[in-house]
């Protein structure tokens, strides 16, 4: 394993690390808790880099200068929680329709309506599912980590260029807050222009960017692209981490905080002699189909849990094939599982499949 | 012989308008709209100031959302409202190009008022074209924020009242009165004089964009004669008679000559720039495993530092964290969270360990820092079995029910006696862990003290002296 550059990070830094060794040029943000240390950590870096960081008068404003941004042809990044990002929906679906590269960052609170500041994952259906109005959806990225919070925003802008499209790089509250020792990623290369930005020289000067379609067989033609782009996601994009899943009887689905938690429970349930995996979806669109399908052939049953009311479970239920019990244990406002609460509730499973 | 064109179709428009599907030869506005005469307008003064290659125009939601079809000009259409904030985004991005908002009265009056304000406010170096025709054309014909008092639309049936919609929006002398933007000016497109007013207007709209002075804007009063449900001709006649007294035509601010042309910074990324600024810093650690051995952690290390706010808790954390980091121990550090910060503790969970950690949320704890009374009557049940506890006895009774391991430790006292600032006690209890818990190398803990308070000389000194006392402390109870 080679580790250069290690530093200590906030998770939330991390973010802006992250958009900077990816050659990121503009941040656009609006204050909200508990993603505060990204727009602080872009006002401090951004301009000593020679970049754009602006404080927006809105969320609604924020992803609309990210549009203009991207519109130019530059890689561009906001970041907000919750209430915020249902603000931003609009301009996500015009971003998506428009083929626009965006990274949006989701730094989860409790919700909903106004919640409060500890970590939920309610946020999963508006971002995972396409949130805005119409037929679009957006990668989402679930980083665990301060490490990944840096590695998968690099990973967001690639994928937001590769696919012209926007991604959410989703965290909660606790991933954005806590510390944890990073190793830097050397930055990218130089990216030129690219040919469709309206990037103000003749060369640029016969582009136009909308999404406005009125004739319904053209705007049909435009949704059926997209869901083409969508499935090529799907084909070639699917990330997820296996934890002890190869001899597992009941394998834990989660992601963000609570897998570190579940990593632990599945560490001490192995103590016990108990057979628990876990499988970590590090891509919540495209869901990891893929190895949900592999591993469903080899285990007795899935426990999926969440600090939100289910709203992962239904991706879960609808990849798989097989017929074998599928378990679901939430906490919700702000709550976090324990690990004794998470080793309880598998065994419960284990003893449900006993009787 | 010269053949000399006195009318034709100005440059900035298309011959043939390829961007609009079906119809390539017309335009889709109706007969008599204001928007031809201000689109003519636009595309003669683009391509006269030279300004076309670099000029992005920003079609609005409204009558002008297909703008893009006409104009041989790159071209965003945008969400309703969102021009000034695109037009920012547009402009910081790359403060080379130009850009044109184009924007009706609902547009810019009612949904995006605050974006277009707001842009004016930071005096963004763009130009909004507000075409104020008193009414939302594209939707048919409702109630605009500059709908006169009186006027009949299809959302104010009877006339707008101003006892419930309130005076009509006085856009321009509303964005005048900010101190960023330099030029506003109100013109109406009626007259041939009027006409060739706005034609000025506009252009030197164009030129202070061109020479980077910031904000101008121009409204043009001009007609909608569709959904006034009145002739070409008393559509001009209504705006004068009509609008005009309400809407005065005047040129509000004219201040471009004392500003001086904005210097943005260009967003354009250095890689080698990055690199030196983010990776060759003192904040990042070159590990030579060869001089820095890894300690000999077994699995995870678990710790609870409690206290009072106020007593440094999280810097204590903060600090073992990074004396692990400094030994290329895996470290996290998280802040109390949620309920647990109920009760009068401020807390933080630290974990290290050599490989990649589980949960960096310390509940059942190896080593817990207790630094107060609460915080020893909540966390000290939570210790594991083997677990130790390092306490301030200056603040804590504690007759160990459970016979753990336990450091007493006069932090407190120490810190103010001794070092001179009861807030050098984090620091106390700091050497009490480095002795105690004996895991990570003296030195790492100094260095961390260093990188914590970077520059503050005599904070550095004070907490060097303090760690050491608290050593001497924890050998002492060690020996005993």
């Amino acid at each position: 394993m080679s580790e250069k550059n290690k530093i200590m990070l906030r998770g939330n830094d991390a973010v802006i690390y992250g958009a900077l060794l990816a050659g990121c040029d503009c941040f656009f943000g609006y204050p909200i808790t508990p993603a505060n240390e990204i727009a602080h950590s872009a006002a401090a870096l951004f301009p000593m880099l020679g970049r754009v960081f602006l404080q927006a008068e809105s969320e609604i404003a924020a992803i609309n200068m990210v549009l203009g941004a991207s519109s130019a042809g530059r890689r561009s990044i906001t970041a907000s929680s919750g209430l915020g990002i249902s603000l931003k929906q609009e301009g996500v679906s015009y971003l998506a329709t428009m083929d626009l590269p965006a990274v949006i960052v989701d730094i989860m609170r409790g919700g909903p309506g106004l919640g409060n500041l500890g970590p939920e994952q309610g946020d999963y259906n508006q971002v995972v599912k396409g949130g805005g109005h119409g037929n679009y959806r957006c990668i989402v990225l679930a980083p665990n980590s301060p490490q990944e919070m840096c590695t998968l925003t690099m990973k967001a802008f690639e994928l937001a260029d590769k696919y012209r499209t926007p991604v959410y790089v989703l965290a909660d509250a606790l991933i954005g807050q806590m510390i944890e020792s990073v190793s830097l990623p050397e930055p990218v290369d130089k990216k030129p222009i690219p040919d469709w930005a309206t990037a103000g020289t003749a060369k640029y000067r016969k582009n136009f960017i909308t999404s406005i379609y009125l004739d319904y067989d053209d705007l049909e033609q435009v949704n059926i692209k997209l869901q083409d782009k969508y499935q090529t996601i799907k084909d070639n994009e699917q990330l997820c981490e296996s934890y002890m899943t190869d001899d597992a009887e009941t394998v834990i689905i989660c992601y963000g905080i609570v897998s570190r938690i579940a990593k632990s429970a599945v560490n001490m349930l192995r103590e016990k002699g108990c057979k628990a995996g876990l499988l970590r979806p590090m891509t919540l669109f495209p869901y990891p189909v893929d190895e949900i399908r592999r591993l469903e052939k080899k285990i007795s049953s899935f426990l999926c849990i969440e600090l939100s009311n289910g709203q992962m479970l239904d991706d879960v239920r609808l990849s798989m094939k097989s017929r074998i019990p599928l378990h679901f244990y939430s906490r919700m406002g702000g709550n976090l599982p324990t690990e004794q609460d998470i080793i309880k509730k598998y065994l419960s499973v284990q003893d449900k499949k006993n009787d | 012989m010269t053949k000399k064109i006195l009318f034709g179709k100005p440059k900035g428009f298309f011959d043939v308008y390829d961007r609009r599907p079906g119809i390539k030869d017309s335009t889709h506005y109706c007969p008599g709209c204001g928007h031809g005469i201000l689109h003519k307008l636009i595309a003669e003064a683009v391509v006269d100031l030279g300004m076309q290659d670099d000029t992005i125009f920003i079609c609005p939601v409204g009558c002008s959302v297909f703008g893009y079809y006409y104009f041989d000009m790159a071209s965003i259409s945008v969400p309703h409202g969102r021009a000034p904030a695109v037009a920012t985004g547009l402009v910081r991005a790359n403060p080379d190009c130009h850009v044109i908002s184009y924007q009706g009265d609902g547009d810019l009056g009612a949904i995006g008022f605050n974006e277009f304000i707001q842009a004016a406010n930071r005096g963004e170096n763009i130009a909004v074209f507000f075409v104020n025709n008193g009414v939302y054309g594209m939707t048919g014909g409702q109630l605009a924020p500059t709908t006169l008092p009186g006027q009949k639309t299809l959302t104010s049936p009877y006339g707008r009242s101003v006892e419930t919609e309130g005076y009509p929006l006085k856009v321009s002398e509303m964005v005048a009165a900010l101190d960023s933007p330099v030029y506003v000016e109100r013109v109406a497109l009626t007259s041939p004089k009027n006409i060739r007013a706005g034609r000025q207007a506009l252009r030197k709209a164009l030129t202070y964009m061109k020479e980077k002075k910031g904000f101008s804007m121009v409204e043009f009063l001009v007609g909608c004669p569709v959904n006034l449900k009145k002739s070409t001709k008393d559509t001009d006649e209504w705006i004068e008679n009509s609008v005009i007294p309400y809407f005065p035509l005047k040129c509000f601010k004219d201040i471009a000559a004392e500003r001086k042309p904005k210097q943005s910074a260009v967003g354009i990324y250095d890689k080698l720039k990055v690199k030196n600024s983010l990776l060759e810093t003192e904040k990042i650690h070159p590990f030579d495993e060869s001089k820095v051995p890894v300690p000999a952690i077994e699995g995870e290390l678990r710790i609870k530092c409690a206290g009072f706010g106020g007593q440094g808790i999280l810097s204590l954390g903060m600090l073992i964290a990074e004396a692990g980091h400094l030994q290329n121990l895996k470290a996290s550090w998280l802040p109390s969270y949620g309920p647990e910060m109920r009760g009068g503790t401020a807390n933080c969970s630290v974990v290290l360990s050599r490989e990649s950690i589980g949960s960096p949320i310390v509940k059942e704890s190896d080593v817990l820092i207790a630094m107060n009374q609460p915080s020893i009557d909540r966390f000290s049940a939570d210790l594991s079995g083997e677990g130790l506890l390092i306490y301030d006895s200056v603040n804590i009774k504690f007759d160990n029910p459970l016979k753990r391991k336990a450091y007493a430790i006069d932090a407190s006292l120490i810190a103010k006696d001794t070092i001179g600032d009861v807030r050098c006690a984090n620091s106390v209890m700091l050497g009490a862990f480095c002795e105690i818990v004996a895991a990570i190398g003296e030195k790492s803990f100094i260095n961390s003290i260093y990188n914590n308070f970077q520059g503050k000389e005599k904070v550095i000194e004070m907490n060097l002296r303090a760690f050491e006392e608290g050593r001497k402390s924890a050998r002492k109870l060690m020996q005993s």
